[in-house]
């Protein structure tokens, strides 16, 4: 099979890239990476991905590492597959770019590091949350959240008109949070909701989330 | 000749200098417009409607405004191919699959170190803030592990992504400039020999010349 993907069930990047594999209704071998073993500091492993991080992608010959720019490869070289996940307008993709780096810059963070505090920690550790750091990442997430409220009132979806990557990338995250009480700060903003309950319920990612139960 | 391209952000901000390189690379004229960080011009209403976290830089171009500088670093490259250098952001999906994984490697991996102990190093003392010792040996850590990959990828390739200058080179330029220039911290570089030999080449080019100048003005 062409396309591989190597990845880790508790790997929030390695279900970025699965998602929009997804989106793209590609055919694709997943290759579950043995991160307890170690398996991703391995020379072979590094040969992919000289970081040793999951996941890594395998077209052919080609291999790509990080997950945003894996799901960038898998838009723009399966186009006319699937959802379009990129704008065709050159000013249009300008835009979505500039929103597909907040997610990056801004909310990655945040939403990241109360997702190992309330969901890991927390839920599956039964440890006590550290409220201090919950505190101080709720507040920058509320903050990244507000200028969504904002944008969502003048854009559909956050890159633009249509679902694109901008969305595509909250996705891990973002299915992680919903099951926390960080769900409230998504729910006080209307426009936020709506855009979360719309994202996380389409049928390739209800596809990916359903890999996670597993 | 009227340039439709405006940078607002004072040169010295990494993110500022980081759209300045670009626009110098590809030769094309703007105009910058300080922007005082002192006075919270950044947080006025007006600024907000061009950046709406309240961050340097925000760039218009003709009818459209942009912020975060690796997205306007993007639509530079793209808008604009063929004149300045050449392939700073690819001409197929393969090249651009390169620079976008190296481009997020220094957004991920190594701009988070960097840009922590340029600010611990650099700008706290100026600012006269404590500086956080804990913090700097932290992420001296995980910088020097990040340089350790590059050092390996760096002996088998001249550039990040391959053979040519492209924006994921261009994206180290300003962090790498103050830990190398104004703190006692360049060795971290300059004692790895492809790394050393990358930085030299990179921090020479003209365009970057020009922004350093611009910064000490």
């Amino acid at each position: 099979m062409a396309l591989k993907l190597y990845g880790f069930v508790g790997s929030n990047a390695t279900f970025r890239a699965l998602a929009s594999l997804f989106e793209k209704d590609l055919d694709f071998e997943f290759v579950k990476v043995h991160m307890a073993g170690r398996e991703h500091k391995t020379p072979q492993f590094l040969s992919r991905n000289p970081f040793g991080q999951v996941p890594v992608l395998e077209d052919g010959d080609i291999t790509v590492f990080e997950s945003r720019a894996i799901t960038q490869y898998i838009a723009r070289t399966y186009a006319d597959k699937g959802t379009d996940l990129m704008m065709k307008d050159p000013k249009k993709m300008a835009i979505q770019s500039v929103w597909m780096e907040v997610e990056s810059q801004k909310f990655d963070l945040p939403s990241h590091k109360l997702t190992i505090e309330l969901y890991v920690n927390v839920l599956r550790r039964g440890q006590e949350a550290d409220e201090a750091l919950v505190a101080e990442f709720e507040t920058k997430l509320a903050d990244v959240l507000d200028v969504y409220e904002l944008r969502l009132k003048e854009s559909k979806y956050l890159g633009g008109d249509s679902f694109t990557l901008v969305d595509l990338h909250h996705l891990p995250n973002l299915h992680y949070l919903m099951a926390t009480k960080v769900k409230r700060l998504f729910d006080a903003r209307p426009h936020v909701s709506a855009w979360a309950a719309d994202i996380v319920s389409r049928p390739a990612w209800v596809k990916v989330a359903s890999m996670l139960q597993k | 000749m009227a340039t439709s391209v405006t940078v607002y952000g004072p040169p010295l901000s990494t993110a500022v200098s980081r759209v300045l390189v670009c626009l110098l690379e590809k030769d094309v004229p703007f105009q910058l417009v300080p922007v005082s960080m002192a006075k919270m011009e950044h947080k006025k209403p007006d600024f907000i409607k061009m950046q709406p976290f309240g961050q340097v830089p925000a760039f218009q171009d003709d009818d459209i405004t942009l912020f975060e500088s690796r997205a306007i670093c993007r639509y530079i490259a793209e808008k604009y191919p063929t004149q300045g250098t050449a392939g700073l952001y690819g001409t197929n999906p393969l090249v651009k699959a390169s620079i976008d994984q190296w481009l997020e490697a220094e957004s991920q991996s190594f701009n988070p170190p960097s840009s922590v102990l340029t600010f611990q190093l650099v700008f706290a003392p100026r600012m006269k803030l404590k500086q956080d010792e804990a913090l700097i040996k932290l992420n001296e850590g995980k910088l020097v592990k990040v340089l350790d990959v590059y050092e390996n990828r760096l002996g088998s390739s001249r550039y990040l992504a391959g053979d040519e200058f492209s924006l994921a080179d261009l994206s180290h330029l300003p962090n790498t400039q103050f830990l190398v220039d104004k703190t006692d911290r360049a060795e971290l570089f300059t004692s790895r020999k492809n790394v050393s030999r990358w930085w030299s080449e990179i921090s020479t080019r003209p365009a970057w010349k020009k922004v350093v100048e611009m910064q000490n003005a």
